[in-house]
């Protein structure tokens, strides 16, 4: 238990894939025009970091030193058009449709590939397990947390629901491609800025004991 | 003839692959503090577009069509870019290593640019044959290369500019980028 919140801890905060370590830019800006594709595309990834995660340590003695990237990528590619199907016959008209070209190009996501050689390479299956989660329990809220800035400055809706007041002029340019730029850029500035008080008050506390 | 004019315009103003797909972006903002950098990067970049557009095309073509096995091009493709790359490394270190030492650290790190995979799916998707494919593919390394280019361009003249600390670093290059974006968005409706 102690592992799997330590796990999650570092994927969501300390080590955010998105925030922290400023890996997968692709989906991340194109995907989340609404907090609902962002969730998507999050969960998407998360089942395929999982599932790679989970295989590539279990043959990671049995895949050679020299082609295990050419290897790795053969099993992520498996998994993503598992999902692909998956989402194809599921969802055909709402998600299969808005995160369209996006779907095949999860193989090329730099988070997935990162972890498997980085972690899943080294460690053992449920480790390896549970890092997959934590990462794409990371990657999902930040896709989240982006898509609902966008959408509720783009179009005054959270997951289709108004909530912002009728006479309220949406910003139509926060859901078009200069303002998936702007969400990530501003939203960035302020992680980064928490991140650095917090460190500087954990310093702070650390002088005066 | 039209049709090529069609996508060459298309790919390279007004469906850039960076500005208005998103795809490409970790080189775009990786490989652009420096404008040599940047260059080499998008001269690498459109010639694996390229020749991976033609043999993404002849493995669907030739080998998923008549087999049935259409769904699997996501394996497919990524396994030819992927030895592609590979290749093209081999080759150029061989018979140009001048070349080899100024492309060759951004060669593997293409395997993993979407902008490759992406424009052999979308060739897919559109239904383009051989030649077609192969435009579309330069075009939109082009398209990638005018981007990055322009982004170094822009990221050299701001580097010394004094900002709020939170800021500096990708915040700052993601605000640039967003105001590029706005300036790609007068293309739309071009064609």
């Amino acid at each position: 238990m102690a592992k799997l919140s330590e796990h999650i801890k570092r994927g969501v905060i300390t080590e955010n894939p998105t925030f922290v370590q400023v890996l997968g830019m692709c989906p991340t800006l194109a995907t989340t025009t609404s907090a609902m594709n962002g969730l998507g595309m999050g969960l998407s990834v998360l089942v395929v970091l999982m599932g790679s995660n989970l295989v590539i340590s279990l043959l990671r003695k049995v895949i050679p030193d020299k082609i295990r990237i050419p290897a790795f990528i053969v099993i992520i590619a498996s998994f993503v058009t598992v999902i692909d199907l998956f989402l194809q016959a599921m969802f055909y008209d709402t998600l299969y449709q808005s995160l369209g070209l996006f779907i095949p190009l999860i193989v090329v996501n730099c988070i997935i590939l990162g972890r498997a050689e980085a972690y899943a390479s080294k460690h053992g299956p449920l480790d390896s397990l549970l890092d997959g989660l934590g990462m794409g329990l990371g990657f999902t809220l930040a896709l989240t947390l982006l898509g609902a800035v966008r959408e509720i400055l783009g179009a005054g809706q959270i997951f289709g629901l108004q909530i912002m007041p009728s006479s309220y002029q949406p910003a139509v340019i926060m859901v078009m491609a200069p303002g998936a730029f702007f969400a990530l850029g501003i939203l960035l500035a302020v992680f980064t800025a928490v991140r650095k008080k917090m460190e500087k008050r954990k310093s702070d506390v650390a002088k005066e004991e | 003839m039209a049709s090529i004019l069609t996508i060459i315009i298309s790919s390279v103003f007004v469906n850039n692959f960076v500005m208005s797909q998103f795809m490409g972006i970790c080189p775009f903002l990786g490989v652009s503090k420096k404008l040599d950098s940047a260059v080499g990067m998008g001269l690498a970049v459109t010639f694996v577009m390229t020749v991976a557009s033609a043999f993404s095309n002849l493995a669907y073509t030739l080998i998923l069509v008549p087999l049935e096995k259409e769904y699997l091009y996501t394996i497919v493709f990524i396994l030819v870019i992927a030895s592609l790359v590979q290749f093209v490394e081999m080759v150029i270190q061989k018979i140009s290593p001048a070349l080899y030492s100024s492309l060759g650290v951004y060669l593997p790190l293409i395997t993993t640019n979407c902008a490759v995979l992406g424009v052999a799916v979308l060739n897919m998707q559109s239904g383009y044959n051989l030649v077609e494919s192969i435009i579309n593919g330069f075009a939109g390394g082009l398209g990638f290369m005018m981007g990055i280019v322009l982004f170094a361009g822009i990221r050299e003249r701001t580097a010394h500019n004094r900002i709020l600390s939170c800021f500096e670093g990708f915040p700052i290059a993601l605000i640039s980028a967003g105001l590029m974006a706005i300036a790609f968005l007068g293309f739309q409706g071009l064609v």
